[in-house]
Parts: C-alpha cells; structure tokens; sequence
C-alpha cells in the first residue's frame, strides 16, 4: 500500500482522517480543491499535531522526515486518484516542493501523460546513468592495453623554402673518401659465440697400401674384391721363334739408331746440369771456416780406480745413443805387473760402459779375468761384447739381462735431445747408481789360445763363414758367429762344436763347475773349453820366425761403422722372436752350405816391425809335405819405423786402407802391391792411433804420443796434417768416430791417463764437399798411375844403368889399351879441336876478322 | 738373325752408364732383356702404358704427326723408349757419373 515510488524518493504517501484534515484545514473539497490540490503546512503545526496525538496522528509513519525536513513548510498534496496508494502524499524534500510547485510544466506533464498511453507500446526510457560499480575489470584492462611509456619525440625540421620543388641533381661519392659518409658496423669474432671443440670422435685402422678404381655398377652392397695375378711371359720357344723373325730384326736396326744416338747425346754433355747451383756449393765449402776446431762436450774417468789405469780400446754402442765402453788396463810396464801380479790378481779388470747423462758413475761395468786390450760389440747383437786379454784368452759377455738398464738411461737422455749441447749431466741420472758387475759369460781355453796379448779382435760379418780349411761359406744363420783375433791370427767360431771326437765328451763330463746364478748361460759350451777353429800363422819365410801381427783389417769390416740401420733391423727383429739366435746357437753344418766362389780371402796385417803385409788365409796344400800350410804373403812392405798400431778400411772404399805406426801414416790400394799411395814423411812425434773420417772420404784422425791429434785432409795438404789441436797433456791411446745424427758427430779420444774425452765434430770436419768422392778417387787414381809410372821408371832407369854401366866398362877396356902413340895423337887432336873453337869464338865476338883466317893460323 | 739381334743389343749394352735394355712386344711381353725378371716385366708393363699414351697424344694433336722416340729423364737416370707397331725397346742409362 505504502509504496513510495522509486523514481520520485521524496514522495511519501499519507493518509489523513478527516479529523487530521479539521486540524490544517486541508479538508477535502473544502480546503483542497482540484486547482489546489496541495497544502503547505507548517512544520510546527505537525510536530504540535505529534505532540498531541501521538502514535494516533497520522503523520507519525512521517515523522523522521518532518523532523530531518531542512524547511519550515512541508508541502502536502491530496491524491485524488490514489496515485501512490493513499489519499494524501508529503513531499520531503525542498526540491520536490519546488518542483510541484513549479514543475518543468512541460516533460513532467508529457511524463504523466506518456504514463497513461497504453502499455503494450515500448516506451523508450533513455538510460539513466549510474554511478560505474568497479568489479576488477580495469586491472585487467590496464595490463592489457598499450601505452606509450616514453615520451614521443618530436621533431621539428626546417629548410629554406627556396629549396623545395628544386631540381634534384644526383652525383657519385665513394663513401670511404669522405669522412663520416657512413657509419660503419664491423663484424668481429665475438668471443662468446665461439666454440673450441675439444674432443672429437674419430676412428682410424692401419692398413697397407690401398688402390682405388671406381665403376659404375648397380650398387646392391659394398663388398671387398681382390684380384692377384701374374705376369705373361713367353715361353723359350717362343722367344727364340720371335728372336729369328724378320720383323724384329728391322726393328732393332731402325730403333737402334736412334737410341744410340740418344746414349751418345747422354754421354757428351748432361744437358741438365745448373752450373750456377753447382758453382754456388763448392764456394759455401771453402768459405765456411768459422769453426774448425773440435769443441770439447765431455770427459769421462773412472775416480774408483785405485790404480792409475789407462784406457786401451774404445768403443760405441752401435745402437744406443750417448753410450760409450771403454776398456782399462793397469799403467804398468811388463816388469811391474809380474813383480805387482799379486796385487793386480785382487782388482778387477773392467770394461766400463759410460753414458752422456750421468759423468761420474759407469753405468755397467763387465768383468773380465785380466786387463782386456781390445774388446768389439757384435754387429748383430749388441748385446754380445767379445773381447781379447793381455793373458791371450778371449772372453766373452751376454748382457741382454741388462739391456734395459743401459736402455733406459737412453730415454733420459732423448727426452732433452736438441742440436744444440746441452750438458746431459744436469739432467737427473737413473736411479740405480749403482753399477753393476757383469761377470763374463765364457772365456776360451788357455791351451789353445794365444799365449801373447791379444791386439786386435774382429767379429766376421754375417754373410759367410769360415770352416776350417779357411774356405768360404754362405752363413745360414744371419748373425755374426765367428770372431778373428790377431796375436797369431786364429778364427774363433762361437757355435758349440760338434761331438765328433772323444775330447770333448770327457770335457763335458768335467763341466760341473758351478755357475755363478747371475751369469747368463749363453756360452756355457764355450767355457774353457773353447778352441780355435783355425789359424792362419804367417811365418817369415824360409826362417821358422813367425810375424808378429799387431792389427788386421778383413775386407768386410767397414760395414760395423756404416750400417747401423742394419744393426737396428736386426735387433729389433731379433726381439720380436721370442728367443735370441745367441741363446740358441747351434753347431755349423759346413757340409751343407754352399760355398762362396771368388770370396777375397786375402786381408791387410800389420806388424810389430812396422811391416804392412797383404797375405790370405785359407790354406793350401804343400805339395812336399802335404800338409795344410798357409799361403806366402802376397806383398811385405816396411814402412813404419814402429809398431803399426792401426790398419783401417776406408768407409767409403773398399780397397783404400790407412796404416799407423811409427812416425808416419801410409795409404795403400789393396790391388797397387809395389807400394803405398801415399807415405807421409816422418813427424816430429810419435803417432799412436789413427781413424778415417766416417763421412768425410778424405779425412782421417790422427793421435800423437804428446796429447796432440792431427786433422789429415787429402784434398788440402798431402804432405802434413791441415790442423793440429791438443787434446790432453797425455799420450792418446785411442780415437773412435761416430754419427749420431747429420747435425751430430762426436769423437770419442781415449789418452794414457785413462781419461775418455767426447768431443763434437764440428760442420766442415764433418760435411763431405759435394765432389769429394770423386777428387778423392781420381787423387788416388793419381797416385796409382805415378806408382806405376815410378815403376816403369825404375825399370827404365834400370835398363839405362845397366847401359851406362856397360859403356863405363867399355870405355875402361878401351883406356887400359891405348899406346903412348895414340894418347899423344889424341892429345894434339884434342889441342888442334881446340884452337878451331877459339877461333870461332874470338870471330864471333868481332876480334878477329874473317879474311884473315889463313894468316892465322900461321902466325900460330 | 739372332746373332744379329744379339749383337745390336750387346752394343747398346757396352755403351756407358747402361744399366739395362730389353725388347718388349706390342703387348707388353718382354722377350729379351738384361735385367732380372721381376724388374722386366715391371718395367715393360709400365712403360708400355706409358707409351701407347704418349703416341695417342701426339697423334690427337696432329693426326698425320707420329711418336718416333721417348726420353724419360729422372734424378738417378733416363729411360729411352723407341716405339714400333710391333715392338718396343727399352733401355736405361744412367748419364752422370
């Protein structure tokens, strides 16, 4: 009932009884008519009428709103048509008051009127707006929505009005000329986006030499195709066949023209020779003499030695680099080592192994039961040393058991191998400091040994062997197995020999001599009981005096000093089969191999005389005894005035050996028998070692008794050495060359205080000149030819001396027969030749003049 | 006739720095050389192929031109080759000393 309307909030609906109405006089068609259909009433009058009548009045459902009414009248309207429901309705509010009272006539009455138009037309109500209620939609409007966060920039460009709408020239321009044309963004490597790769995945198979030919085929799957085949050849018949047909003949004799032709253009003139080059090399040789002398890069000696020992052979490792062996003797004359023997029986003789990395301990040392004064590396097995002693025996060591040890001081030292020297002493030496001592492995028998001091020790290469005739056979085995020494020159085979006699089954009996643990038993056969397999004894013709050799020098030797590959070939072979030939020596089979023909059996030998012989050493048989004598020497030449100490093969020609001894050095040809090519003339001091250069052909050392060592050098000086350096204030036992490398060359001088000085060969002593090979050989061809042309001389003097001897004795028959007469006719002949002579004389010097020449001689 | 053969091919042999001749046929076989055999029949096969090369390119250059002889020279010697239609001699010389 008492529905205030919601579009006009400050109506109230009343309802006023007619008493209500008595009392403000806003009685119903009295007070109230339809011109007026409102009251205004005062506010006091309500709150009076409230005050008397209280919850009866009926403005009392108004009375918060008259009393909240900010006015003094309140405006009452009588609702005729019970618009809002009741009879009366209070207005609340001023504004309302006003508005009735003076309402916007016009859209209020069209209001009231529009209400009263039909209701099922649509009455368009425009929207009314309302306060906006925020629900969270603009957060989500604002984070959606894009705004500017910067500020815009603005930017105000101007030119001269002028220029607008002018016609545009267009012109070139290098932009790199002129500067700040263009700005440039350069690319760099930027290291952050670069990516080192450190591993990478990747297989690889050794494989041998590979071919590859590609077809075109129909590629199903790959698989591996091999073909082997062999050549075609014709058969003997058919050669013949073909050699007798015409058409091959006429070829021949066509083709052969020309290819002659061809041959004789090569042998003119080498038509590809670069003369510049060729001229350029030999001036470097000669003009390179910065360093000439020997530079000094170490020195070893024994300081444990009590006695004061001297150093008789020396020798390289064949293959390990920086190794060195030498072997010591006690500095005693004969006498002193019988009256000290007792004393000399408790030292150990030593052969010692030093290394370039560590100078004051040796790293092996092998014993030996006497002084050795020679001792050799077998050329197959390094491992193999054989020596000779001053007692006559051979005694032999087996050191493959300590290979490694000597191995391994190798690797220290390449670690740091530069061209340059660098004192391999600094580095750390290995950590056994302590030498071993090698015991020998065997030595041979001293009744059938030498019973001299062994000189000279050679080891026989391993492309023949020796039987016992002395003949030459093909060595199956591949090693070395045969030694030579020299004292009365014996060949020595290091193979057990067969039992064939009773002998040495009884010897075998007697082998239970114990064996030190550590000695390895490679020659037990030959322990004591070794004998020589023959001996070459060179007696002195018709005297039974034998020859003393000192040294000899086979034909193979050579080779020890070049091949070292070979040795390295070899070794390492050897290793790869699990057992060492030397450990498995088995007896020769002489009947089964097949001789050598045309071997050179003959060798050089020198002798304490100072005789340089040229004799052979298979044996032949006397036709009177018929036994096995040695064949007569084939020449004898006194040279040297003392012992020769030293024969040598050139290394790089077969049949060119150097002869020391004495005061002077010889050079011989093998085949030249009359004498040497060349014979130096004595020095002022003794020399008492020698050795050819190992790359130079015309080189060779020479060691004086005064610590000096002579520099030959054949294409400089023939007749005195080149150069002269001091070595050491002592006399110098020993001289041994070696290559390490092309740049490397040392050589090793051993001298009589037992000092072993390693000294560097320097470039030009050691760089052969490009044609030295060929002037050495046409020197020597030189001197050959002036051998033979002294000989024909000889015998052409010979001739003419016998001629003039034959007149002189004419002559003297023919003076004893003369008269008196006759001498005195002679006499006045010779007078009157004589004054003819005068006479020519005195005219031609004008004296006398011609017409008189009758007169004269009257007036003589 | 062989002993003609035989003495052509002696003087070529004698003359200095040859270190070896053979006749080769058109195929390649040889039928008579100086050397062992192994390195014969290497040689031949090769140089064969060599040849019958070398003639192709001269004749492709001009077709009326023909190889009459080849000369091989390498640091240690010279090889000679004289081509026929039938047979080919080989020889080789070392020409320096």
């Amino acid at each position: 009932m008492n529905h205030r309307p919601k579009s006009h909030p400050e109506i109230y609906p009343l309802v006023l009884t007619t008493k209500t109405q008595e009392i403000f006089n806003c009685r119903i068609d009295e007070d109230i008519t339809d011109e007026q259909p409102y009251k205004l009433i005062n506010k006091e009058d309500i709150f009076e009428d409230l005050r008397n009548r209280a919850a009866v009045s009926d403005f009392h459902p108004v009375k918060k709103i008259v009393q909240e009414y900010p006015g003094n009248e309140l405006l009452l309207v009588y609702d005729k048509d019970f618009k809002y429901g009741l009879n009366f309705y209070l207005i609340g509010t001023e504004e309302g008051k006003e508005n009735y009272l003076n309402p916007p006539e016009v859209s209020e009455e069209q209001e009231e009127y529009k209400e009263y138009i039909p209701e099922d037309v649509y009455i368009y109500k425009p929207p009314v707006s309302k306060p906006w209620v925020s629900l969270g939609s603009e957060k989500e409007i604002e984070e959606a929505s894009v705004t500017e966060s910067t500020k815009q920039i603005t930017y105000m460009i101007s030119r001269k009005r002028s220029e607008f709408g002018a016609p545009i020239k267009f012109s070139d321009q290098n932009a790199s000329s002129v500067k700040d044309a263009y700005i440039e963004c350069t690319a760099y490597p930027d290291k952050n986006f670069t990516l080192k790769q450190l591993e990478k995945d990747v297989g690889m198979q050794v494989i041998p030499q590979i071919k590859d030919i590609s077809t075109q085929t129909k590629w199903t799957y790959p698989k591996n195709a091999t073909t082997q085949y062999y050549p075609r050849e014709f058969s003997e018949e058919e050669k013949e066949t073909l050699k007798q047909s015409k058409p091959l003949v006429d070829f021949l004799n066509n083709a052969s023209i020309s290819v002659e032709i061809a041959l004789q253009q090569n042998e003119i003139t080498n038509t590809f020779i670069d003369d510049w080059k060729h001229l350029a090399e030999e001036e470097g040789t000669f003009g390179d003499k910065t360093d000439t002398h020997l530079k000094e890069y170490q020195s070893f000696t024994d300081l444990h030695s009590p006695t004061e020992k001297m150093i008789t052979c020396v020798s390289w490792h064949p293959t390990i680099y920086g190794l060195i062996a030498v072997s010591v003797a006690v500095r005693l004359s004969f006498e002193d080592r019988v009256h000290f023997s007792g004393k000399l029986l408790l030292q150990p003789s030593l052969i010692l192994f030093w290394s370039f990395s560590d100078p004051i301990h040796p790293q092996l040392m092998l014993e030996s039961p006497d002084d050795i004064f020679c001792f050799k590396f077998c050329p197959s097995d390094p491992n193999i040393i054989a020596g000779g002693c001053i007692n006559g025996q051979i005694v032999m060591w087996d050191i493959t058991t300590h290979a490694d040890r000597i191995e391994n001081v190798k690797a220290g030292g390449s670690r740091s191998k530069k061209a340059t020297l660098k004192p391999m002493f600094l580095l750390e030496p290995e950590s056994n400091k302590e030498a071993m001592y090698i015991r020998h492995c065997a030595v041979s028998s001293i009744e059938n040994g030498h019973k001299k001091v062994i000189t000279d020790i050679h080891w026989l290469s391993d492309t023949f062997e020796i039987n016992r005739m002395g003949s030459v056979f093909e060595n199956r085995s591949g090693i070395c197995c045969q030694l030579v020494t020299c004292s009365h020159n014996m060949f020595w085979d290091i193979r057990p020999q067969k039992p064939l006699t009773p002998q040495t089954t009884e010897k075998k009996k007697e082998e239970n001599i114990e064996i030190p643990f550590d000695v390895p038993s490679t020659f037990l056969h030959l322990d004591l009981s070794w004998k020589p397999l023959t001996k070459v004894r060179l007696s002195k013709g018709e005297t039974s005096l034998d020859h003393c050799p000192t040294k000899i020098s086979l034909k193979e030797d050579h080779l020890l000093c070049k091949t070292q590959d070979k040795v390295l070939a070899q070794s390492k072979t050897a290793k790869a089969e699990e057992m060492n030939p030397y450990h498995n020596l088995e007896s020769g089979m002489p009947n089964l191999l097949k001789p050598i023909d045309d071997f050179c059996t003959k060798f050089f030998v020198g002798t304490e005389e100072g005789e340089v012989i040229y004799t052979d050493w298979k044996m032949e048989k006397d036709p009177e005894t018929g036994r096995l004598m040695p064949k007569k020497p084939v020449s004898l030449h006194t040279i040297h005035d003392g012992i020769v100490h030293t024969i040598q093969r050139s290394p790089f020609y077969d049949d060119i050996i150097l002869t020391v001894g004495g005061w002077n050095v010889a050079i011989w040809k093998e085949s030249v028998m009359t004498g040497p090519l060349l014979q130096s003339c004595c020095a002022p001091k003794r020399y008492t070692s020698g050795h050819w250069s190992l790359t130079r052909p015309g080189v060779f050392y020479i060691g004086r008794e005064d610590g000096y060592i002579d520099i030959w050098d054949l294409l400089e000086k023939t007749h005195e050495p080149a150069q002269s350096q001091n070595i050491c204030i002592t006399m110098i036992t020993c001289i041994k060359p070696w290559i390490f490398s092309s740049k490397q060359q040392f050589i090793a001088i051993a001298d009589y205080y037992g000092t072993l000085h390693i000294l560097e060969i320097p470039w030009t002593l050691s760089r052969p000149s490009t044609n030295e090979m060929t002037s050495i050989n046409h020197y020597f061809e030189r001197e050959v030819k002036h051998l033979e042309y002294v000989e024909q001389r000889k015998k052409i003097r010979e001739q003419e001396k016998k001629e003039m001897e034959q007149e002189m004795a004419k002559k003297k028959v023919k003076i004893y027969q003369k008269s008196k007469e006759q001498m005195e006719a002679e006499l006045k002949m010779d007078y009157e030749s004589y004054l003819e002579l005068e006479k020519t004389v005195l005219i031609n010097l004008g004296l006398i003049k011609v017409t008189e020449k009758g007169s004269y001689s009257d007036v003589m | 006739m062989t002993a003609e053969v035989e003495e052509t091919l002696k003087r070529i042999q004698s003359h200095k720095g040859v270190i070896g001749t053979m006749v080769v046929n058109a195929e390649g076989i040889p039928i008579r050389t100086t050397l062992d055999n192994s390195t014969t029949v290497q040689y031949a096969g090769l140089l064969h192929h060599l040849t019958m090369k070398a003639k192709s390119t001269v004749r492709d250059i001009d077709p009326q031109n023909d190889l009459t002889f080849l000369r091989i020279r390498s640091k240690k010697h010279e090889i000679m080759v004289a081509p026929d239609k039938e047979y080919l001699l080989i020889v080789i010389q070392n020409p320096c000393e």
